[in-house]
């Protein structure tokens, strides 16, 4: 089963991975361990997981703009996301893909996607590949 | 998609006229527009940078800002730069370790490359030369200096992050929304207040209480001029209305994320529009007692002995050093005390010899840096007392101490004695 979406281009790029789905807003600065991609933030619902070398999808950021520098800090560790998808994004996660060279696309419905879901994004467009319709 | 008109002389920045570097700066500068929704990007007069303390640029940050030094990104409009994590003369008698000071050092050389003036101050505001006017437009971080200017100056500026900031001082503009807009201005909530708010302290504690209340909202004070004394044209000494300001912003920043309150009869929008201010639909908070906020920031009221006494936050300004130094004068402290300022603020009270005074008492008047930046707790501070509401919010938080929160006198006291002193007589 395929999907096609597509949405508006905050960092371009052309990358293919596995999604990581979290319908939590995520804070960056103490919400993510900058050298392993591991979120922290213990009341998150994703606690415990790695966002590294995922295509991340979450509604959009919160907390400290200090967070863009976590973002940055994540990609110089090897452990940031190859791209992130967020329904509405903010400063602190769309400085923080410029700044951090991540594909970036928003104003998608994130209810399309699920955790595992192999996506493919080009610029502003999406493909959501699924194995099997669950 | 929202439509951002651009010059063609912002689009031939966007698609790399001058290098890499800017080109960079208008990206972010564009991506932050279309996602807000703005028209069109507007020239700003003055840019403040936060994100200097190495803490929180880490390794990675650090070769970022010389990377973008180095692809020519230069700053087109005044620049300063907020607090580091260190004094930066002095580090080494302050007893900073080596390997947290040379990455801060090389921190701040990438911002001096770039054109930035190393001011290392959250209070800009303070500054003769930069000292911001009614209806500029800014592009300021550091959120406590952006509630002054928007709310005690009547100037225009968004809460920007650190690269934001930095990317709006390299093209010279920022994108056209929110606190840009005199539509976006308006008050969201009326405060009543039907309690004494007196001193400093009290000031803090009332951030709290109306912080928690209104989160990103625009509080507007009906009836708080009136324990205000009347506010000067000349705001860069701090005085006694500034130097309550200063901490009721910062902690409203703080506690909520407000960016602008409006004071009824005193800050400017509100002198010239009134309740022209109130949004329709502003709901109504009656303040009946500040005790709430000062049992969150007197978080450990069983802490008697002091390690630490910390006066400026925001950054002190001169009336706050007159202040002190008075109180200390021919005193012999106990406890460590820092009085954080700028640099600048500490020259100008040098020349009134109240650093010396401070300083023949055993107090610091410590520049660049304050306790909420500074790695505190590799200084051996575990128990710390202040009166600024900021402070109370964020050293438990990054530092893991113990607060106690006080008025002014009450914190001079601790450090006299190296312990807190019950509650005394206000000011």
């Amino acid at each position: 089963m395929k999907i096609k979406l597509t949405g508006r281009v905050i960092r371009a790029g052309r990358v293919e991975g596995e999604a990581l789905v979290s319908h939590a807003p995520i804070g960056f600065l103490g919400g993510v361990d900058p050298e392993t991609g591991v979120i922290l933030d213990p009341n998150h619902p994703l606690k415990g997981k790695s966002i590294a070398g995922k295509i991340l999808v979450f509604p959009h950021g919160k907390g400290s703009t200090v967070g863009s520098y976590t973002i940055l800090r994540l990609a110089r560790s090897g452990a940031a996301p190859l791209a992130m998808i967020n329904a509405n994004s903010e400063a602190i996660t769309a400085v923080g893909a410029i700044i951090a060279d991540i594909p970036m696309i928003d104003q998608v419905d994130i209810y399309h996607f699920r955790t595992g879901d192999l996506v493919r994004i080009e610029n502003e467009r999406i493909e959501i590949v699924r194995e099997n319709n669950l | 998609m929202t439509d951002l008109n651009l010059t063609s002389e912002e689009q031939a920045l966007l698609e790399g006229a001058a290098g890499p570097g800017v080109q960079r700066a208008m990206e972010i500068v564009v991506a932050l527009g279309r996602i807000y929704g703005a028209a069109d990007l507007v020239p700003v007069e003055h840019v403040q940078i936060s994100g200097v303390s190495y803490k929180n640029l880490g390794d990675a940050g650090v070769a970022f800002l010389h990377e973008w030094a180095g692809q020519g990104a230069k700053v087109r409009v005044p620049t300063t730069l907020n607090p580091a994590g260190m004094e930066l003369a002095r580090w080494q008698e302050m007893g900073f370790d080596a390997e947290f000071a040379r990455p801060q050092l090389a921190a701040i050389d990438a911002f001096v490359r770039m054109g930035v003036v190393p001011t290392m101050s959250c209070t800009p505001y303070l500054f003769p030369n930069y000292a911001p006017r009614r209806g500029a437009h800014l592009a300021w971080a550091e959120s406590s200096a952006v509630v002054w200017a928007n709310s005690v100056v009547g100037a225009f500026t968004n809460r920007e992050g650190g690269p934001s900031a930095l990317a709006a001082a390299i093209v010279g503009r920022t994108a056209r929304y929110g606190y840009h807009l005199p539509e976006q201005r308006r008050a969201t909530h009326v405060i009543e207040i039907r309690c004494p708010v007196k001193s400093i302290a009290d000031f803090g504690a009332l951030s709290y209480v109306v912080g928690k209340a209104v989160g990103d909202g625009v509080p507007y004070f009906v009836d708080l001029a009136s324990w205000l004394p009347p506010l000067p044209d000349d705001l860069t000494e701090g005085g006694a209305a500034g130097d309550r300001l200063k901490t009721l912003g910062a902690g409203l920043a703080a506690y909520g994320a407000v960016a602008l309150y409006h004071i009824e009869g005193y800050t400017p929008e509100a002198r010239d529009l009134g309740r022209k201010l109130l949004s329709s639909h502003a709901k109504r908070l009656v303040v009946e007692s500040l005790d709430e906020g000062y049992a969150v920031m007197d978080a450990n009221p069983e802490t008697t002995e002091i390690d630490l006494v910390t006066i400026g936050c925001p950054h002190a300004s001169l009336s706050e050093l007159r202040r002190v130094a008075e109180r200390l004068r021919g005193e012999r402290l106990r406890a460590r005390l820092w009085v954080t300022t700028a640099r600048l603020t500490r020259e100008r009270a040098e020349a009134e010899g109240l650093v010396r005074i401070i300083e023949e008492a055993g107090g610091e008047v410590v520049a660049d840096t304050c306790a909420v930046v500074a790695p505190i707790r590799g200084l051996g501070v575990r128990r710390m007392a202040t009166n600024a509401g900021k402070m109370a919010c964020y050293a438990p938080m990054h530092s893991g101490v113990e607060m106690r929160y006080g008025t002014l006198d009450q914190c001079l006291e601790a450090a006299i004695r190296g312990s807190w002193p019950k509650a005394l007589s206000d000011q």
